[in-house]
């Protein structure tokens, strides 16, 4: 079971309190009507389903009831960080592997 | 290939059963191939038994990461059916559930395929409505089912909890005589050593590091054991799909997420059929060994951990045992999870790609043990005629932008 900090109520909270809404970062499409019906299937359906850093979206269902984001390893299940809607990570694919390489564990 | 039989049984007996010949070889992977499957699950395994045997493709390497079977196939709870909702899934599954019927007989491989029954409970008036409407078109599509009542679902279980005053009372249910069990290690093995009497190469501990491509066409595959050329390449990795699509750019409508199963101690026999419950989560049947199988839910969120969360395995056995208030007593022995690759229509993708000779055969989420003949039959044809079988063309990848999903999401009973 995870505990995750949401980050509204400046708590950490068991899984339990949260559903877990989806890939997060994923742009509506201004204009629908423009675009083609792969790239409109692609905003609906595909995903990057990544083995390892993964950022998503958390709903915090019996709590807060806001919905916030969260960076999370998808192999350790390690949360390594959350951080509200519109706002960026600072933990990424790239600055995990950049890390690695720094503290010489290529593995 | 040897083949077994009453008469084998017992000369082998004479020498102490230490004469058998190996149920596959264990071969040196060759430079290059026709056809290379990467998963040697059970369905990358028939796929690769029906290429050579339908088809005659024998130059076919099956490249397996860790052993044979030892993914989803070797991880589920082996339910067996085909009635689904939507005549396209239908089809397929009830496709697979033809070639179950005779497939000990045609492996040579005893796969204890045992059609016990299952029944899918109601809990709700809606419940209810869903199951009949899902009957009926079964029915329609020649598929047997027949809805039954509290007192009908009692008298096929007994030790079912038929009061009417529980959280998720028993209203009905639907139920398909045909359908059942089968030995999850025996399927992939059978199909494993039917492959490579034709030839096929098993290639286990080989892990696909990357997929080769030039101009936009597929060449081969990087592995832990070097280059292996092919020009074709199907993969038929289940959880791992997405990492193996994104090896060329490419991705899936799918996400990968845990979903677990446990086993409890043996006891005697108590329950002769397979009952699932889709609202509550929960399924249960009795293996040869007298172990009760129990099937949980997926976890909410992705994963890659081949575990899943507590709190899921704890929702199952409250429901479990408010069904069959005698299993409190009973102690579980094991739990594990397995990575499912579910898609949003909860159907799979048999599917070319944007990548010349690039296929897969994925998506089949919590449900795909019961489809693994006939998966691997049409994914064969699929394979050897760059064209999808007919029953497996609704299922391509490009149904999300065409907008035919084929939803199979809750309309067919349970997920499993
Ligand atoms: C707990 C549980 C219960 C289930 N219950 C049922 C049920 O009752 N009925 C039912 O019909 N279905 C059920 N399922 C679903 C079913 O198990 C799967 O849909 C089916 O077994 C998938 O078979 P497969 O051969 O495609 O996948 P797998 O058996 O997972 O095979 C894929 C193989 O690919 C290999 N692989 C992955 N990546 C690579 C790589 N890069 N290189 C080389 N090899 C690679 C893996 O090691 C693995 O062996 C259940 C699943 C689980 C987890
Ligand atoms: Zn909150």
């Amino acid at each position: 079971m995870h505990h995750i900090y949401c980050p509204y109520c400046e708590e950490m909270r068991e899984e339990e309190e949260y559903s877990y809404t989806g890939e997060a970062h994923i742009e509506r499409p201004k204009d629908p009507a423009a675009i083609s019906d792969e790239a409109w299937a692609d905003y609906i359906f595909f995903r990057s389903n990544p083995r390892g850093i993964h950022h998503e979206m958390w709903y915090h269902a019996a709590g807060c009831r806001r919905y916030f984001n969260a960076t999370r390893d998808t192999q350790s299940y390690k949360v390594h960080e959350t951080y509200k809607m519109g706002e960026m990570p600072t933990i990424t694919a790239a600055t995990v592997a950049a890390n690695q390489v720094a503290k010489g564990d290529a593995s | 290939m040897k083949k077994y039989s009453g008469f084998s049984l017992f000369k082998h007996s004479l020498s102490h059963h230490e004469n058998w010949q190996a149920a596959w070889r264990s071969p040196q992977p060759k430079k290059e191939y026709d056809v290379i499957i990467v998963g040697g699950g059970g369905h990358g395994l028939a796929t690769a038994y029906y290429l050579a045997k339908v088809h005659g493709i024998t130059n076919v390497a099956v490249l397996e990461k860790g052993y044979l079977g030892g993914g989803n196939t070797a991880r589920n709870t082996t339910i067996v059916r085909s009635n689904y909702l939507w005549d396209e899934a239908s089809k397929l599954y009830d496709h697979s559930l033809d070639l179950w019927k005779d497939l000990s007989q045609d492996l040579n491989y005893n796969v204890m395929f045992s059609q016990r029954g299952v029944l899918n409970l109601g809990h709700n008036l809606q419940d209810m409505r869903d199951i009949e409407r899902r009957v009926n078109a079964n029915r329609l599509n020649g598929i047997d089912g027949v809805v039954l009542n509290t007192a009908e679902v009692k008298e096929i279980v007994p030790i079912i909890n038929d009061s009417q005053d529980i959280r998720y009372p028993v209203l009905g249910a639907s139920w398909q005589a045909t359908g059942g069990v089968a030995r999850h290690d025996a399927v992939a093995w059978g199909f494993a050593r039917g492959a490579d009497s034709f030839g096929v190469d098993l290639i286990q501990q080989c892990e696909v590091l990357d997929i080769v491509t030039e101009e936009g066409a597929v060449v081969g595959v990087k592995t832990n054991q070097g280059f292996i050329g092919a020009k074709k390449v199907a993969c038929v990795t289940a959880g791992n799909s997405g990492v193996m699509a994104a090896m060329v750019g490419l991705r899936l409508p799918i996400e990968s997420r845990p979903l677990q199963a446990l086993v409890s101690e043996p006891i005697k026999p108590i329950i002769d059929t397979v009952v699932m419950s889709n609202a509550v989560h929960a399924y249960v049947s009795q293996s040869d060994k007298g172990d009760l199988v129990i099937g949980a839910g997926t976890d909410s969120y992705n994963g890659y951990g081949q575990r899943g969360s507590f709190n899921i395995v704890e929702h199952t056995m409250s429901a479990i045992c408010e069904l069959f208030p005698m299993f409190s007593r009973v102690r579980m022995n094991r739990a594990w999870g397995g990575i499912v690759d579910t898609c949003p229509d909860a159907c799979p993708i048999i599917s070319k790609t944007s990548v010349k000779g690039l296929f897969f055969n994925c998506g089949w989420g919590t449900g795909g043990f019961k489809a693994t003949p006939g998966s691997g039959n049409v994914f064969a044809h699929t394979l050897a005629h760059d064209e999808a079988h007919p029953l497996a063309a609704p299922f391509s990848i490009d149904r999300f932008s065409t907008g035919h999903l084929i939803d199979e999401h809750g309309a067919a009973g349970v997920a499993h």
